[in-house]
Formats: structure tokens, C-alpha cells, sequence
């Protein structure tokens, strides 16, 4: 009976299958070339057929504009398939050997690492981006390497904070603080990130000091995103916060007299707490070829600017400008620990904020 | 089973039914095994994570998971039934076009709603800014990012369910119960608590289940509102913590929430069972005067301003403030995609539930087994799409590898829309078999049992019997999976094949990033659309005369 309901079934989901538009991906034959063996030959447009598929959780309207440009210039098609990094990692996972994934492209370090840990992204030998991406902003075995770079740095009213009040991450745990304080909630990956980095820097112990006194001075419950961080300052419900730096961008935008400004924080000592968009080939892509060409090319003078377009980011290629509204936010050093520290140590980080009730 | 029984003809006969049954139950319930198979994983990393969610907040989480659903569950309650009562027994002045404008809400998404009153009463929103403005201080206006403000954001988005279920049921009643009570010699207000209230509860706990579940599965309200609820703590343990396994093991435990409400639900129905009499006299309402129409009138436009009108005219407003420019030419191709995924899944999903509805209820051994499929084979609905979604990837790609060394082809089901479809079948099934078995219920067994003794087949009897008779319940569970299907965003999110963006994935691509006021054109005409099914809803169960 138990074969004869497997075989209902099995024919049940064949018709279905057959039925539906199942818009799969091709898988050419020319495209069956092993991952390991994209080393140092040169490779060209021309040799590339088919496709390029990227899982991506960054949002459409951020990248596909490169993606465009990249068939402009070269007739190779992108694929598109974004989702919430979580999915796209586990999804890739499932699909092991079988998936059309080519390219992972997402926010954030961390979920490099996590996808890069789990097996899902093969080395790369490119002295393309050797040359292009500096070495704390790319994996030190070359799985994923970062092509845009955020900042995520301290955010003040300037109508109720002078810049010289302020230093450092850990100095808003000061009780002066009090009440005045805005923070994201923790279970927003940039805070992972930026608490790992911590770990990393002052230790376990000195770490969740910091973030208990940040606890202790927020000025209201955690908010969902760092664009109500800057509005809450704006409006006088708090007086500093701590955000990613095109969140002001977009909010400068939309009101260019908004009365909140940045400050570079830990110039002193180890620089502002940077991440990174970045991407990497996928262990079993079907075109290796052309997902290489397409990650180095997004690491090149036109798209790196386009970052900065895109999404008031900086592009990961310190040879490239920004556009004219982020450089008005001046220069500042960065912490040059490597961005793989935020994967490594997230789950510490994690623990640590759910110990000190940081939500 | 039943062959080898070989008892009796008819059981032989719905064997191929219990087969198809079972494999139905299989297909549907899977992802949900797959989530519970993870149970297997519990090393030393999943423990140690396990260990600090107790330590941490495992308490906290299950507290606030309870308050929500309970609140939830008396705003819907109220809600959902006072209007019902006011619409479908009482006529006053506007009850007319209230009685459909009020079922509208079902059409908005609770994330939409969520960002909707944040941007409207947060601190540096217009209300409390206004407040200041004039008084100075806004210091003691509440926080909607608290516990009651999730609450009231989820009651007025899941009320419909209610309202919906509990409606029809009055309308059905129609006069004959109030006045074989008045005749007893109660007055109108008794009659309705002790005679029409109770006949109509296994409708309103049918209702009720249906918004307690959504309101256990929702993440996107929740995390706009930044509510911690064990929904989210299944997502840090995904994505905070890398451990698929234990945020699989949590997913399993919400079922536990689910199972609760479930319960109760059942044990609602149990202590009684009502079946329709022949043709109800038409209903002459209680003709409501004075303060107690101004009173009626003024609740119903209460609700109608806030679930509604409010939202819609603040999306209006954010549309117009970020332009069309958000218009692009691929809208009606969003549009599309989203009507093609509700109308296939709605269609599939009314139709599952009526087999297995009938499944459950067919003669022979194994009824308390089938019961029990059925009722995992709903258990979806409690599950946040998200979570799902892993589990039904996991299936299709075992499947996937499977066909792929018998048929030596390439995947054939993950990233293709049946994936998808299932996906939506899987995770509003319960939406979709609540109206179809309470439209069952309300069947007289007589006929039924008539029709059996006479032996006939379960095909002829589905046919001639049932589907006539089920239409109208159908259509309200293809119609809720529809709205359902196209409000859904996370499992939609992650199965879709890449080219397939709806109005749902679009508003997400905004609202990800905090930029509400460009997800309101997304989500404006996500309602819209949304309104239609809606509309259709009312129209077919307006009260006659």
C-alpha cells in the first residue's frame, strides 16, 4: 500500500510539475567545467555561454543597475534571484550539487562567512581583485571578497550635542548617556557585526560591559531600522545613536537640513567599524567562467562608483571617489581588522547581547 | 487496511480515496516532517544554544508569545463579534454598505499595517509631533512598539476572520432561534447571549483559530513593531546564530502554540453539533433607534477609519510624496504574478481541503488516525512562511535528486512555481479547511447517510452530493487562500523562480530597508487587488432583502 501511495504521489507531483512553468535555469554542457579550475588563465567574454545566476540578498533596486551595465558591456545576462540571506545560504545548502547558483552576493561579512564555512564558495585566484579590493575586505583564503564598504559609525543631534563630547563606541556606555541613547535592535546583522569586532578588539568580558551601559542608556525600546534611529534623533526623542552611514545619506536626501550629523567614531584607536556588500563563486556553479569575469568586474573603476550612486556606500576600491554627498561627510580611518572576524565571532556576539538584554 | 479487511463493498471502494488521501496528507504535511526531523540534529553546538535561549530568554519569548496571542485573540473576539452581531441582526442607519466596507481589512497585509501606524503615532511621527507642537511634551503617549500596540496592529488586520465566520453563521440562524427565545420569555439581549451566541461559537472558535495561528506565524508586524516573540527567536537562531537545526526545533515548539489553540477550538465544537434546518425564514432585524443606532453606526465606523480608511490614506499620501517614480513597466507583470500564484493556489487549496475534509469523515477503521492526519496536514498555517520554506526545500530538493537518478533530468521542483504553489497549499491549508468543514458540518448527516446506505460511490457521492452543496463554503476558502496567498511575502521571498517578483516581494524590497514610503506604491495596489476577492466575498454572502 505504501508503494502504491509513493507512486501516487510521485505521478501526482510529475503532472503538477509538467503543469507548471518550472522557468529553470538551463544547464549547459559547455557550462559543466569544475569550479576548482578557474585559476589564473585569462578568461574572456567570449569563452562564456549562458547565464549568470546570483542568489542575493540585497535588494534589486541596489544591484541590478550593475548587473545591467555588466550585460551592456560584456553580453553576458545576470540572473536574479534575491531573498533574505538566511534562505539563500540554507537554500544553497540544500541544493548542494545541483543548484544554478554561480554567484553569492550579500550584505554583511558574516553571511559570507557562514555560506563560505559551510562549503558553499570555492576559492578564486584573481589578481584582478588581489589589485583592487584591500586585503582586511576580502576572505584570507579568497572564498568571498568585498566590493562595496559601509560604515557604521555614531550619529548626533546638532542641536543638543557638541562633536567633542564624543569619541568612541564604548564611550556612549558612559553614564552621561543616560536616556539619550538610540540603538537598532540587535538582531539586525550590523550589530552582530559591530559587537563581533568588539570581541575581537577588548575581549569577551570588556565587550559586554559596553553593551550593558549602552543597555542602561537607551532612551527608548530598540528600533527596526537605523532610518528611525536618525529620525528619532532628529525629533528629540534621543540625542545620539549608532547607524550606517547612507541611512543619514537617505535621510539628507529626503530633508537636507535634517539636524543630525556623523561623527568618525574610535579615530583615536582602531577606526570606524566597517563591513562590507560582497560576493563569491559558489562551489558547484555550472559557469564559473562568467561569474569570475562578473566578480571582477564589479571590483573596477565604473561599477565601484556606482556603489556609491546605488546606495551612498563606499565602493571597496580605495582608488575610486564617492559621489559628492558622502564625501561631504568628510574622510575617516577604518578598522582594518578583517571583516572575516564579524562571521567568526557572531555567534559570540549574539550570546553576549542576549546576556546583557539588548534586544 | 481496508482490502484485507474485505468487510464490506463499500469499504473497498474507498480505498483508492484513502490512498489518495493519504498521499494528499503526505504531500501537504512534509515540509512540516522535515522541521521535525531536525529533532535528529541536537549535537554539542545545538545544546549549548539551547542552554543559553534558557538562560537567556526562552521565558521572556514564551511570555510575550502567550500575551500576544491572547490579546490578539479578545480584540478579534470583540471586534469580530459585535460587528457581526450589529451587521447581520440589527439594521440602522449605514449598516448597508458597512456590512461589506468592514471586511475590507483582510485585504492588508499586517506588515503594511504595522509600518503604516509606526510612521503615523511613532515619536518623530505626525501625531506626536503635533502634540508637541501644542502642548509642548508627547512624553506620555503610548508606544506602539509594545505589547498592546503589536496587539491592536494584529486585531485589526486578523478581525475579518472572525467577523467573516461568525456573520454567516448569525445570518444562517436567521430569526428562528431569537424567537423561539423571545417566545420563551427572554428578552432580545438574552436570547442573543444564551441562545444565538452559543449556537454560532463553533464558528467564531473556527474564526478565531484562523487569526490565533496567523497571529503565532507573523514576523513581519512583529519585527516592524520590534515585539520579541518566539517567531523571532527563530529567526535569530537561523541568521544570528548560523543553526538551522535549532531554529527548526523552535519552529516545532510554535506548533505547540498552534496544537493549544487548536484544542480548544475542537473542544468548542464537540459539546454540540447543529445542522441547518430546511429553509430559514428570512431574517427581520432588530430595527435599532436613537442612541442605540448613533451608538451601532458610530462603533463600526470606529473600526472602519482605523483598519482601514486610515492606512489607505496614509499609503495614498507616501505615494504621492516619493511620485510615481517607483512606477515602473514591470507592474503589470507583478500584477500578474501575483494573481496567477493566488488564483492556482486558491483553486488547489479549496479543492485539497473538500478531499480531505471528505477523507476525514469517510466510513470505516483508522477514523481517529485520519482525523489526526488532517489535523497535521493543516498545521502550516502556524508556521512562519519563512521557516516553511526551508522545509520545503529540503523536501523538493530530496525529491529533486531522486527523480534527477531516475529520469536522469535536471530539477525539476525547487525554483519552479509548482514548488511554489505547494509552498502556499502547505502553509494555508487550515485557512482553506476551516470554511470547507464547517460548510460539511452544516450538512444534515441524514442525507449523507441516505445516500451511503444506498451505496453509493464516494466519487458520485463528492459529485452530486457534496460539491453542490459545498459550493459556497469552497469559495470562501479559495477566496481567504487567495488574499492569504497574496499578502504572503517570506516563503514567496525565497521559493519564487527568479523572474517571478510579485506585489508582495516588491513592497519587501523596500520595506527591508526601512523605505516605507516607497513601498507604499507596492502596497497600495497590493490592496487594491486584494480588495476584489474581497468584494466578491461580501457580495456572495450579503444578507438577503
Amino acid at each position: 500500500m505504501f508503494g502504491q501511495i509513493r507512486f501516487l504521489s510521485t505521478t501526482l507531483i510529475l503532472l503538477l510539475a509538467a503543469c507548471s512553468d518550472s522557468n529553470t535555469p538551463r544547464v549547459s554542457e559547455a557550462s559543466a567545467m569544475p569550479a576548482e579550475t578557474t585559476g589564473q588563465a585569462q578568461t574572456s567574454a567570449a569563452q562564456v555561454s549562458g547565464p549568470v545566476v546570483v542568489y542575493s540578498s540585497r535588494q534589486e533596486y541596489l544591484i541590478k543597475p550593475l548587473f545591467d551595465r555588466f550585460t551592456e558591456e560584456t553580453g553576458i545576462t545576470v540572473q536574479l534571484q534575491t531573498g533574505e540571506e538566511g534562505p539563500l545560504i540554507a537554500r544553497l545548502q540544500a541544493e548542494g550539487k545541483d543548484t544554478f547558483a554561480d554567484m553569492l552576493y550579500t550584505v554583511d561579512a558574516g553571511n559570507l562567512w557562514a555560506a563560505a564555512d559551510k562549503g558553499l564558495l570555492v576559492p578564486l585566484q584573481s589578481d584582478v581583485l588581489q589589485a583592487n579590493i584591500p586585503a582586511h575586505l576580502r576572505d584570507p583564503e579568497n572564498r568571498w571578497f568585498g566590493l562595496s564598504v559601509r560604515a557604521r559609525t555614531i550619529a548626533y543631534s546638532t542641536e543638543r550635542v557638541r562633536p567633542t563630547e564624543l569619541s568612541t563606541y564604548a564611550a556612549l556606555a558612559d553614564p552621561k548617556w543616560m536616556g539619550r541613547l538610540c540603538l537598532r535592535t540587535s538582531r539586525k546583522v550590523y550589530n552582530m557585526s559591530l559587537v563581533a569586532t568588539m570581541i575581537d578588539r577588548l575581549g569577551v568580558e570588556a565587550a559586554q560591559a559596553v553593551v550593558q551601559g549602552w543597555v542602561n542608556n537607551l532612551a527608548t525600546r530598540v528600533f527596526s531600522s537605523d532610518l528611525l534611529v536618525i529620525e528619532a534623533i532628529a525629533a528629540g526623542q534621543c540625542d545620539v545613536g549608532i547607524v550606517n552611514t547612507y541611512y543619514l545619506g537617505q535621510a539628507q536626501q529626503k530633508r537636507p537640513d535634517i539636524p543630525v550629523a556623523l561623527f568618525w567614531a574610535n579615530q583615536e584607536g582602531s577606526g570606524v567599524h566597517v563591513n562590507i556588500s560582497g560576493a563569491g563563486i559558489t562551489t558547484h556553479a555550472k559557469n564559473p567562467t562568467g561569474a569570475r569575469l562578473l566578480l571582477e568586474w564589479l571590483s573596477t573603476a565604473e561599477p565601484q562608483h556606482m556603489f556609491s550612486e546605488l546606495n551612498l556606500e563606499y565602493p571597496a576600491n580605495p582608488d575610486i571617489e564617492s559621489v559628492d554627498l558622502v564625501q561631504s561627510w568628510g574622510n575617516f580611518r577604518q578598522d582594518n581588522i578583517n571583516v572575516e572576524s564579524t562571521g567568526r565571532l557572531q555567534s559570540e556576539a549574539v550570546k553576549l547581547m542576549d546576556r546583557a538584554d539588548y534586544r | 487496511m481496508a482490502s484485507a479487511a474485505g468487510k464490506h463493498s463499500s469499504q473497498v471502494s474507498n480505498l483508492p480515496f484513502n490512498i489518495l488521501g493519504l498521499a494528499l496528507v503526505a504531500l501537504v504535511a512534509l515540509p512540516v516532517l522535515v522541521l521535525f526531523s531536525q529533532w535528529a540534529t541536537l549535537g554539542n553546538g545545538e545544546q549549548e544554544i539551547w542552554q543559553h535561549l534558557f538562560d537567556t530568554k526562552l521565558d521572556r519569548l514564551t511570555g510575550n508569545t502567550l500575551v500576544l496571542v491572547l490579546g490578539v485573540g479578545v480584540g478579534v473576539t470583540v471586534l469580530g463579534v459585535s460587528l457581526a452581531f450589529l451587521l447581520s441582526m440589527c439594521e440602522f442607519p449605514g449598516r448597508r454598505w458597512l456590512d461589506w466596507a468592514l471586511m475590507l481589512p483582510l485585504a492588508i497585509p499586517g506588515y503594511v499595517m504595522a509600518f503604516v501606524y509606526l510612521g503615523l503615532l511613532s515619536f518623530a511621527g505626525p501625531v506626536q509631533g503635533w502634540i508637541r507642537a501644542q502642548f509642548g511634551s508627547s512624553n506620555w503617549f503610548p508606544d506602539i512598539r509594545s505589547g498592546p500596540g503589536v496587539i491592536i496592529v494584529l486585531s485589526l488586520v486578523l478581525y475579518p476572520y472572525v467577523y467573516m465566520l461568525a456573520r454567516s453563521s448569525f445570518l444562517m440562524q436567521g430569526r428562528n432561534l431569537l424567537d423561539a427565545g423571545r417566545s420563551l420569555g427572554l428578552d432580545a439581549r438574552s436570547a442573543f447571549f444564551r441562545i444565538v451566541l452559543p449556537v454560532a461559537r463553533p464558528a467564531i472558535a473556527g474564526g478565531l483559530a484562523l487569526a490565533l495561528m496567523e497571529t503565532l506565524a507573523d514576523f513581519g508586524a512583529v519585527s516592524v513593531l520590534s515585539y520579541d516573540t518566539f517567531t523571532t527567536a527563530i529567526y535569530n537562531a537561523r541568521d544570528g546564530l548560523f543553526n538551522q537545526a535549532v531554529a527548526a526545533q523552535l519552529a516545532t515548539l510554535l506548533l505547540g502554540f498552534a496544537i493549544i489553540v487548536l484544542v480548544l477550538e475542537q473542544s468548542s465544537r464537540k459539546q454540540a453539533r447543529y445542522t441547518q434546518g430546511e429553509q430559514q425564514r428570512p431574517m427581520k432585524p432588530i430595527q435599532l433607534t436613537g442612541p442605540g443606532a448613533w451608538l451601532a453606526c458610530l462603533w463600526c465606523l470606529l473600526v472602519l477609519l482605523v483598519a482601514f480608511i486610515i492606512p489607505v490614506a496614509q499609503l495614498v499620501l507616501w505615494v504621492f510624496e516619493s511620485g510615481a517614480g517607483e512606477f515602473d513597466s514591470r507592474y503589470p507583470e507583478y500584477l500578474w504574478h501575483t494573481l496567477a500564484l493566488a488564483g492556482i493556489a486558491a483553486a488547489l487549496a479549496g479543492f485539497l481541503a473538500l478531499l480531505l475534509s471528505v477523507f476525514r469523515r469517510m466510513k470505516g477503521p483508522g477514523g481517529t488516525f485520519r482525523s489526526l492526519c488532517v489535523r497535521f496536514a493543516t498545521m502550516g498555517y502556524a508556521i512562519p512562511g519563512s521557516v516553511l520554506a526551508m522545509g520545503i526545500i529540503v523536501a523538493f530538493t530530496y525529491v529533486d535528486r531522486t527523480l534527477i537518478q531516475l529520469l536522469g533530468s535536471g530539477p525539476l521542483l525547487v525554483g519552479s512555481v509548482f514548488s511554489l504553489i505547494l509552498a502556499y497549499i502547505t502553509r494555508f491549508m487550515a485557512a482553506a479547511y476551516a470554511p470547507v468543514d464547517a460548510a460539511i458540518d452544516r450538512m444534515k448527516p441524514s442525507m449523507i447517510e441516505a445516500a451511503r446506505s444506498l451505496g453509493t460511490p464516494p466519487a458520485r457521492l463528492l459529485r452530486q452530493l457534496y460539491l453542490p452543496a459545498l459550493w459556497p463554503g469552497f469559495l470562501t476558502a479559495a477566496i481567504i487562500v487567495f488574499v492569504d496567498v497574496m499578502k504572503e511575502m517570506p516563503a514567496t521571498l525565497i521559493i519564487r523562480p527568479y523572474d517571478w517578483d510579485t506585489l508582495a516581494v516588491r513592497v519587501y524590497q523596500f520595506t527591508a530597508e526601512g523605505q516605507w514610503e516607497r513601498a507604499a506604491l507596492p502596497a497600495l495596489t497590493l490592496l487594491l487587488v486584494g480588495l476584489i476577492p474581497v468584494i466578491v466575498l461580501v457580495r456572495k454572502s450579503a444578507r438577503p432583502g
